[in-house]
């Protein structure tokens, strides 16, 4: 057949109309999007049964309940748990993420013995037998040089529950005083509780029965207490909440009204509001008269008249005076302080942000006499003294020779010592005694990290590396390579917290005692062990009474044995709760006058404290140096971990553009101020403090005080991932502690500063 | 012998209602949503733009001097619009591929990503940014595929994605339905993975024709409003606010533009977005 130019066209549009009628392209371009779609690179997660396992959170110290759904033997999704007595169903978004944590690509794998230079990175893997036996024989050096007391630990466990108690057990055992958990604002809540109520108890707040919140800077609704149950409560709340602070938080804008502030002044309008309540007599006559003491002036035994709170409230704290110190008004603090006290169920909180800073003595005794004048402690809707968690009953460790002499020494941060006798610990004197201490008297030979990462959480970063750095021996039991982690000679990794068990006692704020169980959710990924089981290991290869005082075979077998009956429910039912547990009352103070003491009746050497003041606000670094025109304050948001975790990928992917640009971070500063600094928004700065300085991005915002920059808390991690590493700056590179006269603790709010155009 | 195949007509129309009142910004919305949805992560996501958040929470500012300085947070899923008549919202009359589509069962506006070959049309079409484009490929760094969700198909480079309120919880759901024979399900058997997380419980999240429903009476809150609403999109996303600047911003009108009866305003003061 002779194919001419007719036919060959005729054939081709023949050819092409008929294809073009025929499904054929369509299924063409269809596959073709189908095909070039499945890489193999894409994962197609697998299918399989799916459950759900209840444990505890404890990423922060809220221990909510969670319900972890599974497909087979993976995790794939955290739920709040029903029914929990501090969640109720609910999650943050912290929470939500731990998955990222547990299959995250911070985990350490294996134990890992130090070969290149102290955080360079350099690792041997090593086996457990000869991890146990590397640090049991470096801490058996101090034994036989006998310094047993040269070993410290830092704890970021629960407090009160079995790891930091078997933890804090071994140091007693080895012979150590010097054993301390990460700072709190429970440390100075309860240290104002020991003074005022004469008992050793934790702080609880009855919010869902009050109806006037009054907030000295607590983020209600920024990770302060447990952090899920407080935006239950603020969601329910009917009353009022009343925010005050120097920075717009998400609290203060969620609140009924937001009273910007001086930073730094929170105890002074404290008290102003106490000056217009006595004024005013609208306080609790009946608990003022019945159930307190030092309100009135006294006689002392030597015949001395003594100034009672009244007397001192009433010279010192009026509302013009505390107007100036606070930067407000005086209208402002009477009506403020009227609305409060006519409230039927008033509530005043303290704690900065998160509640993650000691903050000074002053300032919790200030706003708890402040709930006091109004008979709102130990009862219902108000701050009670809850009793603090002692389930464990273990028999006391015995202890050698050695151990008792090197337990019986001083602590290293004075802590309990006649200078400062109420404190519990004091992590920033502790590192500073090791960072100014001469080459050949360090106080601290050997450290043991558990829980916890210092060199990001613990304030003035610089100094803790240099503590570190004078350490001999650092042994880190993170599950995750942290900053801490990173600066180790030896890291014995724990399972991650979805992979094991652990009681999780006190979350933190609440008023009923509640302990938490954490269970493993999936089996332990990696060559991990239980810190427990590592810590009962060390102290069995140690031998002699030390190895005595651990009986037991593993970590498993001593929480069984501690909660004895108590176990299997626990295990099931996923918590305990004394459901009866209820206001303690005015008639449980065990002061020496068994009477609420707004001023102490105890010698004023025993508490430490100067009876002519009630405040002495604390002045912060750098204060009358002309260079720094600024004041520099940290921040807390529910979506920057800033615990001993930092944000996952997830939670990264959360953080607004107004805080972190690539890596550079943002500080808030009020347009006033910018513009006196000549910084335009978005601008890259130098932010320099009496601590160090910092590249930063300006973020102009209304809601901030002129004359403060805020700087986001949670960044600047150098640990981790390329997901956090790197990103922003760690707030406690640039910020350092100031000590509270009267009791030690680390009264620090911020630093001056200043800001320059970069 | 032919079982008679009953078509029941369904007139469910899926929605939520966002109390902004409630609403303290905390993210767990997104996280949640992120988890439940195989949401890929880069390792910087700081460039909002290309940053894949199926639901995203804004925060506004009424942008007033210090100290009356007030801040809003508004969560934005996809916000599953009707359109003027039913099926017609703005990014599924524009798709060349059918890889969108509007549920007459259900309401809800799918993405079929097997079908989509990422010309954006859809993204340029909708007026809420809630659609997404996969500049590159998802990856998850080894280990961290074990959390991924079978219920949901992980997307690929190239492709559109957005919320679907959890589309696959309402399959997971009828099958259970279907399964104890029944064709309508309780309230709480379908509900997204935001309107689960929030721990405020701003978000409530059911059918808007269902009487029966929270969402049907919390619609109808004086203070309700939605989104750019003059559009003429019809979304299925309520919102609740007590402010009058709230309400204002969720219509973008400009300064020196007239506004409807409804929304006028004694003074106009133009919301900020950041």
């Amino acid at each position: 057949m002779k194919i001419d130019r007719r036919s060959f066209l005729s054939l081709g549009i023949g050819a092409g109309a008929g294809i073009a009628l025929t499904p054929l392209p369509w299924k063409l371009a269809d596959d073709s999007s189908i095909w070039t779609q499945m890489w193999p690179w894409t994962p197609v997660p697998a299918r399989g049964e799916a459950t759900y396992v209840n444990s505890a959170c404890s990423l922060c110290p809220g221990s909510c309940g969670i319900s972890v759904r599974k497909i087979d033997e993976r995790a794939v999704k955290i739920e709040g748990m029903e029914g929990h007595p501090v969640n109720d169903g609910g999650v943050c978004p912290i929470g939500i993420a731990g998955l990222q944590l547990l299959y995250g690509q911070t985990r350490v794998k294996t134990p890992l013995k130090r070969v290149g230079k102290r955080g360079e990175g350099k690792w041997q893997k090593i086996s457990w037998d000869e991890a146990i036996s590397e640090v049991s024989s470096n801490l058996a050096e101090l034994r036989k040089s006998g310094n047993p007391q040269s070993l410290a630990c830092i704890s970021g466990s629960g407090r009160y529950g079995t790891v930091s108690g078997l933890f804090q057990r071994f140091m007693t055992a080895f012979g150590s005083p010097n054993f301390m958990s990460v700072p709190s604002f429970v440390d100075g809540y309860s240290m104002a509780l020991k003074q005022m109520h004469g008992i050793d108890s934790i702080p609880g707040f009855d919010f869902e029965n009050s109806d006037f919140i009054l907030s000295f800077g607590s983020g209600i609704i920024d990770g302060w207490g447990a952090p899920v149950r407080m935006f239950k409560a603020n969601a329910n709340m009917k009353g009022k909440i009343v925010q005050i602070e120097p920075r717009l938080s998400n609290t203060a804008a969620k609140a009924d009204k937001w009273i910007p502030i001086k930073p730094g002044t929170e105890a002074a309008l404290a008290l102003g509001l106490a000056h217009v309540i006595i004024k005013k007599s609208l306080y609790n006559k009946d608990f003022i008269s019945k159930h307190s003491f030092g309100f009135d002036d006294m006689t002392g035994t030597d015949g001395k008249k003594v100034k009672g709170f009244k007397s001192l409230v009433m010279e010192k704290y009026t509302p013009a005076s505390v107007a100036r110190i606070t930067d407000t008004s005086a209208e402002m603090i009477e009506e403020l302080a009227v609305s409060f006290a006519k409230a039927s169920s008033p509530l005043a909180v303290c704690g900065r942000g998160k509640g993650t800073a000691q903050g000074s003595l002053d300032e919790y005794i200030a706003v708890h006499a402040l709930n006091a004048l109004l008979g709102r402690v130990n009862t219902k809707g108000g701050v009670w003294a809850v009793e603090q968690p002692n389930y464990i009953s273990w028999p006391y460790p015995d202890m050698d020779k050695i151990a008792e002499k090197g337990f019986a020494s001083a602590r290293i941060d004075g802590a309990g010592t006649d200078e400062f006798p109420l404190a519990g610990q004091l992590a920033h004197r502790f590192v500073n005694a090791v960072a100014d201490a001469g080459r050949k008297e360090i106080p601290v030979e050997a450290l043991l990290i558990e829980g916890a990462n210092p060199l990001h959480q613990f304030s003035d970063t610089k100094a803790v590396k240099k503590a570190f750095s004078k350490i001999k021996f650092i042994a880190s039991f993170s599950s995750y390579m942290d900053d801490s982690a990173q600066f180790a000679d030896i890291i014995l990794p724990n399972h991650c917290y979805l992979e094991r068990y652990e009681d999780i006692p006190a979350p933190a704020g609440l008023q009923k005692p509640v302990i938490g169980i954490s269970r493993p959710v999936v089996a332990p990924k990696y060559n991990t062990l239980h810190s427990g089981d590592a810590i009962i290991r060390i102290a069995k290869a140690l031998g002699d009474k030390i190895e005595s005082s651990f009986s037991w075979d593993s970590y498993e077998a001593c929480l069984q044995a501690t909660f004895r009956e108590a176990w299997s429910k626990l295990d099931s039912v996923g918590f305990l709760i004394n459901q009866k547990y209820g206001a303690p009352g005015w008639d449980q103070f065990e002061t020496e006058s068994k009477l609420f003491e707004f001023i102490s009746s105890a010698d004023g050497a025993k508490t430490g404290r100067d009876k002519d003041e009630i405040v002495n606000i604390a002045d912060i670094e750098g204060k009358g140096d002309k260079k720094y025109n600024l004041t520099l304050i940290s921040y807390d948001s529910i979506r920057l971990a800033s615990g001993s975790v930092g944000n996952t990928p997830f939670m990264i992917k959360a953080v607004a553009d107004t805080i972190l640009k690539e890596n550079d971070i943002f500080v808030e500063i009020n347009p006033k101020t910018a513009k006196d600094a000549g910084v335009k928004e978005g601008a890259k700065a130098v932010l320099t403090t009496p601590k160090g300085s910092a590249n930063v991005r300006v973020h102009l915002f209304e809601g901030i005080v002129p004359g403060v920059i805020a700087m986001p808390r949670g960044l600047g991690h150098t640990g981790d991932d390329k997901y956090l590493s790197g990103k922003g700056v760690n707030v406690h590179d640039l910020i350092g502690p100031v000590e509270d006269p009267a009791s030690g603790l680390d009264a620090a709010w911020g630093i001056r500063a200043k800001l320059a155009k970069a | 012998m032919k079982k008679e195949h009953k078509h029941v007509k369904s007139n469910k129309k899926y929605g939520m209602v966002i109390d902004l009142d409630k609403c303290t910004g905390c993210g767990a919305c997104m996280v949640s949503c992120m988890a439940e949805n195989n949401v890929p992560f880069k390792a910087d996501e700081s460039n909002k733009l290309d940053s894949i958040t199926w639901m995203r929470v804004y925060k506004l500012t009424n942008d007033k001097p210090y100290p009356d300085t007030e801040i809003c947070y508004l969560p934005r899923p996809c916000q599953h619009c009707e359109g003027q008549h039913e099926g017609h919202s703005p990014c599924v009359s524009v798709c060349p591929a059918t890889a969108t589509d509007y549920s007459m069962e259900t309401g809800i506006v799918s993405q079929i990503y097997t079908r989509c070959f990422g010309c954006r049309y859809c993204m340029a079409a909708c007026p809420y940014h809630a659609r997404y484009f996969n500049w590159w490929d998802p990856v998850w760094p080894e280990g961290m595929e074990e959390s991924l969700n079978p219920d949901v198909s992980v997307r690929m480079r190239g492709i559109v994605e957005k919320c679907s309120f959890c589309f696959h919880r309402y399959q997971r759901a009828m099958e259970k339905a279907h399964f104890e024979d029944r064709h309508e399900l309780e309230e709480n058997e379908y509900q997204t993975a935001c309107t689960q997380a929030c721990p405020s419980g701003a978000i409530t999240f059911g059918d808007l024709n269902n009487e029966s429903h929270a969402v049907y009476k919390l619609k109808k809150n004086p203070n309700a409003f939605r989104l750019l609403e003059r559009l003429g999109t019809n979304p299925k996303i309520y919102y609740v606010s007590s402010r009058e600047w709230v309400r204002l911003a969720g219509d973008n009108y400009r300064p020196d533009e007239k506004m409807t009866a409804k929304h006028k305003p004694a003074k106009h003061a133009p919301a900020k977005q950041h």
